[in-house]
């Protein structure tokens, strides 16, 4: 429980992170870099949010026995 | 008091989704999602609890385990497909949520199926 509860702060981190980057980036004339940036922030947190839905369909499937 | 925990994580979730929102609004969706799978995971332990207690009962009123199961089974289809239609609705894409909601309706019509045939069947056997 306390680890999905650090997952919110990790991706809410990585969020103000990429958005930070790219404006960076945006800035000093290189939008495509800024773009690859958002980009590949999108992927990891969605790699991880992926895997917490899969726990969660799991423990749904356990307690509906949904087989 | 979980509540207490459930209701801090939601306002620092939505506080952090609007400040998210302006910047890069995909990683507001993908926090919106891990809100809610968080606070669906720590209720899911009690609803894991009631449902004990419910297949207890039928056991003891002997009501078959098939009805008892498919209706367990519909609940977690409606669950899951809410959640999931939420989400999309909150992404702004409507259309999504319709057809996860149409989806559901479906699989849950295919598993009541068996049990209105049987309600048909006994109907039949009273009539002479």
């Amino acid at each position: 429980m306390g680890a999905n509860i650090d997952l919110i702060f990790k991706i809410a981190g990585i969020g103000i992170l990429v958005a930070v980057a790219t404006m960076v980036l945006k800035n000093s004339g290189k939008e495509d870099y800024g773009f690859a940036v958002t980009l590949t922030g999108i992927a990891v947190v969605l790699i991880m949010v992926i895997q917490m839905l899969g726990t969660l369909f799991d423990e749904v499937k356990t307690v509906f026995k949904l087989f | 008091m979980d509540i207490l925990q459930i209701s801090g994580i939601a306002l620092t979730g939505a506080v952090l989704a609007v400040v998210l929102k302006q910047k890069s609004p995909p990683m507001a969706v993908l926090l919106s999602i891990t809100v809610g799978v968080v606070i669906f995971l720590m209720v899911l332990g009690k609803i894991g609890a009631i449902v004990d207690v419910l297949r207890q009962l039928s056991e003891r009123a002997d009501i078959s385990s098939i009805y008892l199961g498919t209706l367990l089974k519909i609940i977690g289809i409606a669950y899951i497909a809410d959640f999931i239609a939420q989400i999309c609705r909150d992404a702004d894409q409507g259309a999504f949520a319709t057809k996860v909601e149409l989806a559901a309706k479906i699989m849950v019509l295919v598993l009541a199926v068996p049990i209105v045939v049987a309600v048909l069947q006994a109907l039949l056997r009273l009539v002479p």
